[in-house]
């Protein structure tokens, strides 16, 4: 049998020797078992590091990579840099809000499928608008084409595949 | 001696760390947020831009001066920018002035008002943001911060907590608390010496005057109030008197046209502090057991070795403080002398500190859960209150403190300073052991923040350590755990200098200047007293004939504890589903991670794992079993293993099935 997470957490705490400098490494070790930082976990770090949880959180919600919130099966990006927005990304996003009953605080929809995130350029202007699923990339993306994109992922999930 | 030129001025600095430090000597006011000078140069705020000929806009405070340095503070480049920087922080902030309970006592409000800001040229958005309540001891709320980060330094560099933290970034970015869980949450001792370095509201000490006026106005209750050394020689500076100016008179005055019922003296109570101090370490030093003793007096000291030294926690010292002796012996007596119920008699402290707000509320240092002291108002509080009642403090007269708790040596007055705890206690020692001596005390007065004295008495040589500012105070701990230094009696005051700069103070922008002149104070009165030894004043020896050794014990003595950090709760480690046969429970607190706990549960995991456990196992992580100096510690099925090893956890699991 494998280690558990909680387990693999142990090792990443003693591959960096428990040493509060390198908390960044510890974080993204942590993030990448759990693909987000769970509270108890940042706890656990925290005080095995000898700082207090809220030092722990203040890293974490410094940089954009961490998030403390669970992640979705699938992870949109809508690109929202400058091509894409005057090509309206900003309709693209209102749809996948809708479609998935999502909100600006609420990126991740009730059944943990889809997570939709706006970042800024992903350097593919020639695309514009241009979202990532995952590794998938689909270009010129439109309302119409958002709503069938998101139907085919539901149709492709509840088929299991 | 180099030469500087500011707005035309020619003069010199010699080791100054910055361009504002060398303009505040020339009288010149820099407008400030983030600048304090005890803390590191944080340069957010940028209030301080001076205009330095040949590199243009600099902000002052994190400018190191050169020699021929030629510099404006003033132009109308600089007072734009200004005023704009404060139009900027107000389209953020919560307005509300007049509710504010730093109102008057701002800087944001009074560098606006001397900034000629009549209009906010931005779009205003408040931060949303709840206040934070969780805390008996600070308030928090958010929509007043201007992020200067003075409360952040002030918890890490000074106090070595790291209780407020900034989270987030940019347009987000805020103090916080982790996952905004409220400050009460955390590892806070309450000393509240963010609040007094913050700026404008943020921060504020949490009042206790409502629930002080309900119990004064209810004809049911008998209330009185005990008033501390350190609060009578700052609460004249709120009404206009320079730092140290005694009006103990006054305040007794104040308090009894308030309607309090009786006024007694926490200095009183300090001598039984000392007595009971100075017996206690006489006895751990006849039998070498549990030094250096630590003086508990402190709250939020106590809380922070509670908390970060659970294997020093039976090296405190189990007397009360002074507040708290005096808390017990007032319920004690009074509702004998008196005849009336506990629940009707209300004891209310007079403090320069808002730590004593969650000792007070401690569930130990109470009976049948009345509380020994019901509530705890600051000097700030008392300040405010005395205005509400509509008195001009300056013209009250004088009156006497109560019998039968009135009357104190100058040994207990000295309990507000830094050193004047270890300095009584050697008063009593040279009293008991070479009577008639009179050792040499002056080093424990200097204005350092770590004083050690040596002193010969009955042919034994006492070293004795007062500390105050809790890093100094870890520091100092680190020394003495290594043997680096050796200490008999160890006083630690969490506020730098000592109560007369606690956290319910009047607040000061030079703090230490002003602690000094306050403390000057204290051993001032000290020195006009007829008793200046603890053990000599009669209306202790009193007491201690009526009560008795017995309950003398019981009613001056606590108990401490081992205490968890923070609030979290424990969690289930692994969740793999199945039906659960075996309960393991592990403490993942601070002392059993550093004692192997980590180790401990890996080893089980892989006994777990190997005999195909795992998925019969409910495997549970606890914050602190308070049990610290026994870590780490495993439950097995609720069996109960300390200084568990994987081998006695494995014999136990084997033995479960």
């Amino acid at each position: 049998m494998e280690l558990t997470k909680f387990e693999k957490v142990c090792e990443i705490l003693d591959k960096y020797e428990k040493d509060p400098g390198n908390l960044i490494a510890i974080l993204g070790g942590v993030q990448e078992e759990y693909s987000y930082l769970p509270e108890d976990v940042i706890t656990f770090v925290a005080t095995a590091l000898g700082v207090t949880p809220g030092h722990v959180y203040g890293v974490a919600t410094f940089y954009a990579h961490f998030t403390l919130e669970p992640k979705g099966k699938y992870v949109i990006k809508v690109c929202d840099g400058t091509a894409c927005h005057v090509r309206k990304s900003g309709d693209v996003i209102k749809t996948f809000e809708s479609e998935l009953g999502l909100t600006e605080t609420r990126k991740t929809s009730e059944d943990m499928l889809f997570t939709l995130e706006v970042v800024a350029c992903i350097g593919a202007c020639g695309l514009a608008p241009v979202i990532t699923i995952n590794e998938d990339v689909y270009a010129a993306m439109t309302i119409e084409k958002t709503k069938e994109l998101v139907a085919e992922y539901k149709r492709r999930e509840a088929e299991g595949q | 001696m180099k030469k500087i030129t500011i707005d035309n001025i020619e003069t010199t600095f010699k080791n100054e760390r910055n361009v504002l430090e060398v303009a505040r000597n020339l009288g010149i006011e820099l407008p400030t947020f983030c600048y304090q000078p005890e803390l590191s140069i944080f340069g957010s705020c940028r209030m301080c831009l001076v205009e330095v000929e040949g590199r243009g806009i600099l902000p002052a405070c994190s400018t190191v001066p050169w020699e021929g340095m030629v510099i404006q503070t003033n132009t109308s480049q600089i007072r734009s920018i200004r005023k704009m920087i404060l139009e900027m922080m107000l389209a953020s902030h919560d307005q509300q002035c007049t509710i504010c309970p730093k109102s008057e006592n701002c800087r944001l409000q009074s560098f606006a008002k001397q900034h000629g800001v009549d209009e906010v040229r931005f779009q205003s958005f408040k931060p949303e943001a709840e206040k934070d309540f969780s805390s008996l001891a600070i308030t928090r709320d958010q929509t007043k911060c201007v992020l200067c980060g003075n409360c952040v330094r002030m918890c890490d560099e000074i106090q070595s907590v790291d209780a407020l933290k900034f989270s987030f970034r940019g347009a987000k970015a805020k103090v916080g608390t982790f996952l905004d869980k409220g400050i009460g949450f955390e590892e806070c001792i309450g000393c509240a010496q963010c609040v007094k370095v913050c700026p404008v509201g943020a921060l504020n000490e949490r009042h206790n005057i409502k629930e002080v006026w309900n119990a004064v106005y209810d004809k049911n209750k008998t209330v009185v109030v005990q008033i501390s050394p350190a609060a009578r020689v700052t609460l004249g500076e709120l009404f206009g008197k320079d730092a140290g100016t005694r009006v103990t008179g006054k305040i007794i005055t104040a308090l009894k046209r308030m309607g309090f019922d009786k006024v007694f003296d926490t200095c009183f109570a300090a001598d039984f502090t000392v007595v009971e101090e100075g017996n206690e370490f006489l006895a751990r030093k006849k039998k070498g057991e549990n030094l250096p003793l630590f003086t508990s007096c402190c709250p939020g000291w106590v809380k922070f070795a509670e908390q970060n030294f659970p294997d020093l926690v039976g090296n405190l010292s189990s007397a009360k403080s002074p507040q708290q002796m005096l808390g017990s012996m007032i319920k004690d007596r009074l509702t004998t002398d008196m005849k009336i119920k506990r629940e009707d008699l209300v004891v209310v402290a007079l403090m320069p500190c808002t730590a004593k707000k969650f000792e007070a509320a401690r569930e130990e240092l109470s009976v049948n859960g009345n509380p020994d002291v019901d509530f705890v108002l600051t000097t700030n509080e008392l300040a405010l209150m005395i205005k509400e009642r509509g008195l001009d403090f300056n013209k009250l007269t004088e009156s006497e403190l109560d019998e039968p708790f009135g009357l104190s040596t100058g040994a207990g007055i000295i309990f507000g300073s830094s050193g004047g705890v270890s300095e009584a206690v050697l008063r009593y020692a040279a009293e008991t052991l070479e009577k008639g001596s009179t050792p040499d005390l002056k080093k424990l007065r200097a204005d350092k923040d770590l004083k050690i004295t040596e002193i010969k008495l009955g042919g034994e040589t006492l070293r004795l350590g007062a500390v105050s500012g809790l890093k100094n105070a870890r520091k100092l701990i680190e020394d003495v755990k290594s043997s680096k230094t050796k200490l008999d009696i160890i006083e630690v005051m969490a506020c730098p200098g000592g109560c007369v700069n606690g956290g319910g103070q009047p607040r000061a922008t030079v703090n230490k200047a002003v602690s000094k002149k306050r403390a000057g104070g204290l051993y001032n009165n000290d020195k006009v007293l007829s008793e200046r030894i603890s053990s000599n004043n009669p209306g202790l020896k009193k007491i201690y004939a009526d009560m008795g050794e017995k309950k003398a014990h019981n009613l001056l003595h606590t108990h401490h504890q081992h205490r968890q950090k923070n609030k979290n709760e424990g969690y289930v480690i692994d969740e793999t589903p199945g039906e659960k046969s075996l309960h393991l429970d592990i403490c993942f607190g601070a002392s059993c991670l550093k004692n192997g706990g980590q180790e401990l549960y890996l080893g089980v995991m892989k006994h777990l794992r190997e005999n195909n456990l795992v998925e019969k196992t409910e495997f549970k992580a606890t914050y602190c079993m308070k049990i610290c100096t026994k870590g780490p510690v495993l439950r097995v099925n609720g069996k109960q293993l300390e200084k568990c090893s994987v081998d006695m956890a494995i014999a136990e699991i084997k033995k479960a099935k």
